[in-house]
């Protein structure tokens, strides 16, 4: 039964082995639903967090899957407003990549509140000098923007197109799309700005606090930068991996080699802003707060190493491996880079969200430490294997890479 | 028209003994459920926070002080207010009171992290009181549920009841002696007072004072005093002063 719902002229594993594939996936979400779901009915006495250290695993986790989605909406905006029309390979499989970031990132947050059921206060009371207003509406209108976007690949099915009236709402989707990607565009510029300016808009937070234009703090903007340099990165790595996983050439490599190419030169472009900022941060904004820069690497185990990683290790070398035609054309080359530049996103909201809190603002506080339980680890792993699941069957049963077809056939 | 009130305290370092009567007063008063012995700031609550710090030397030149930590009521781009996504956070622009408002607070810990001084405060836990130990809840003050912040409002349900009190005497004004906070009344050595900074007759803001955290431009309204240059120094030092002791927790 389920084979007739696999699209023609494409080979897919047995049912039996896609089942030993998800199982451990679906064993995982099992424990990560139970993990979430005593939050939800004990609290989040269930949590490691407490009355200084408020934030922990979830918030990073959301603001770096956040980043790492980012690449649906710049794939989006490259190929319907840019007319990049090469990445018409790669756009299905990065809408259902966006779609599985910001779907599972949302539903983290909700089991990260306290009252989930008072989310809608936020609609109802919104506070618009607060970047949590801006963050909640903006993602919860391009998640929405996302279900439609990725509708016309589930009316695509083979089964589906049998119903014509799913056949007619699907070309009568295709017409959205330039607008779905141009609104999608927007809101995700807004919204990847203002998770960024969450942090640097805290006065009282030295560390994170930084200056800017209007009411956008310098974070605001590092955000959409870095958001859209690795969202093309975490594309390339995804279509990678599926393909070695599936054993299937799914795109031409200069595909992969023009994903490489973007987010080389978004990369670098972020890494010289970052560096800017940094020594504004260093030399102006925290000296005037009081707070002598240079005493936050003191507290180990957060050193000088972790601006050095941030900007240099995981920042300036990926840009430049992936701005270097001779390493870009080297699949393993390109691959790592990208790999490096997920990394770097990954550490820089780590940095945002973990250090900021744990270094101590008053002069006779104390360094504070904070180890996440399992409950919270297991909400964590859920996501994954959510995103893994939901890949799956979307790689399975939907066309994620046109061009996958011929490229078998050759 | 009522006169702009903008209250503070003055907390003396140099008369506090680190007794905590400050802290117990503002639990019972504030409807704050008790903790067993050795919270920590996961599984207890509390709006005031004493911290011991002392000079870094040893005996016998070794000194030690507290200093009683509770939510500044920051005046001036008051962090925490700013970040709330529901205005669940407000400055009374009657009193300068930073006021939290439990019933429509999402719990999403925002406010906390912007708070500079950690003085916020959430209810990981269902709020329970020992059998028999209901009966001293404050009937002016409405307990919080789980999965809400909360955090010291000047004893804001004796505000009310002062005012109450001026509006039956067909006053305007409250008297300043209607109106004072818990701590300030359960400290046995007088060490926190209370009052309109805005009222020339009292010093609370006095030469010798000083507020934590100054340089972040956020106006809080508590004044330390201490004549001891080591205190002022640790109490203002431009970075965190590693000698210090962890914070006492009651």
């Amino acid at each position: 039964m389920a084979n007739n719902l696999i699209a023609r002229g494409l080979k897919r594993c047995s049912t039996r082995r896609f089942l030993l594939w998800i199982a451990p996936w679906a064993a995982l979400l099992a424990f990560g639903l139970y993990s979430a779901g005593l939050c939800l009915v004990e609290g989040l006495n269930q949590t490691n967090m407490d009355n200084r250290f408020a934030f922990g695993l979830w918030i990073f986790l959301d603001l770096t899957v956040i980043a790492l989605g980012a690449g649906a909406f710049f794939t989006g905006f490259l190929l319907y407003i840019l007319k990049v029309d090469e990445l018409r390979a790669v756009i299905n499989s990065a809408v259902v990549i966006g779609l599985v970031c910001y779907s599972g990132a949302v539903a983290v947050l909700m089991v990260d509140v306290g009252q989930p059921l008072r989310a809608w206060f936020t609609f109802w009371y919104p506070n618009v000098h607060s970047m949590l207003t801006e963050v909640t509406f903006c993602i919860t209108c391009y998640l929405t923007v996302l279900f439609i976007e990725y509708l016309p690949i589930v009316l695509k099915n083979r089964k589906l197109r049998e119903i014509p009236t799913f056949l007619v709402f699907e070309f009568e989707l295709h017409k959205l799309i330039y607008v779905l990607a141009g609104v999608g565009t927007f809101l995700s510029f807004f919204h990847q700005g203002s998770l960024g300016g969450l942090y640097g808009v805290l006065r009282g937070r030295p560390f994170a606090f930084r200056e800017g234009l209007a009411v956008w703090p310098s974070t605001f903007f590092l955000f959409i930068i870095s958001a859209a340099a690795v969202g093309p990165s975490f594309v390339l790595l995804t279509t990678w991996l599926v393909e070695k996983i599936s054993r299937k050439p799914l795109v031409r490599p200069a595909v992969l080699e023009l994903l490489g190419r973007i987010s080389g030169l978004l990369l670098a472009v972020y890494v010289l802003a970052k560096t800017v900022d940094t020594l504004v941060w260093i030399n102006r904004t925290s000296p005037e707060s009081g707070f002598p820069a240079a005493q936050y690497y003191s507290w180990r185990p957060f050193g000088t190493w972790i601006l050095f990683a941030e900007i240099v290790l995981f920042g300036l070398v990926p840009a430049l491996i992936m701005l270097t035609p001779r390493l870009r054309a080297h699949t393993g080359w390109l691959v790592s880079a990208a790999a490096m530049a997920c990394c770097g996103v990954a550490l820089n909201r780590f940095v945002q969200t973990i250090q900021t809190l744990a270094l101590p603002t008053l002069s006779f506080d104390k360094f504070l430490s904070y180890y996440p339980s399992w409950q919270e680890v297991g909400t964590f792993l859920a996501v994954v294997a959510y995103g893994a699941l939901v890949y799956s069957f979307s790689f399975r049963y939907f066309q994620l890479f046109p061009e996958e077809r011929e490229r078998y056939q050759i | 028209m009522n006169a702009q009130k903008k209250y503070g305290m003055s907390i003396d370092v140099d008369r506090c003994t680190g007794c905590g009567s400050c802290m117990v007063a503002c639990a019972v008063e504030n409807n704050i459920p008790p903790a067993h012995a050795g919270a920590n700031d996961r599984n207890g609550l509390t709006w005031i926070r004493v911290y011991k710090v002392d000079n870094g030397e040893d005996y016998p030149g070794k000194r030690s002080a507290f200093i009683p930590v509770l939510c500044q009521q920051c005046g001036e781009h008051t962090p925490c207010a700013s970040v709330c996504p529901q205005q669940a956070v407000d400055v009374d622009p009657r009193t300068g009171i930073v006021g939290q408002m439990p019933e429509r607070c999402l719990g999403c810990r925002y406010c906390m992290a912007a708070c500079p001084y950690h003085a916020r405060y959430f209810n990981w836990w269902d709020p329970r009181w020992p059998a028999g130990m209901e009966k001293t809840l404050n009937p002016d003050v409405a307990p919080r549920m789980r999965g809400v912040v909360e955090k010291c409002n000047f004893c804001h349900g004796r505000w009310h009841a002062a005012k109450q009190k001026a509006a039956a005497a067909g006053k305007s004004e409250i008297e300043p002696g209607d109106y004072v906070p818990a701590c300030v009344e359960a400290c046995p050595t007088g060490a926190i007072r209370f009052g309109d900074l805005n009222d020339p007759s009292n010093d609370l803001r006095h030469p010798d004072s000083f507020r934590l955290l100054k340089k972040l431009g956020t106006d809080p309204k508590i004044y330390y005093r201490s004549k001891r240059d080591w205190v002022r120094n640790v109490a203002q030092a431009s970075r965190p002063v590693s000698s210090q002791k962890e914070a006492s927790h009651g």
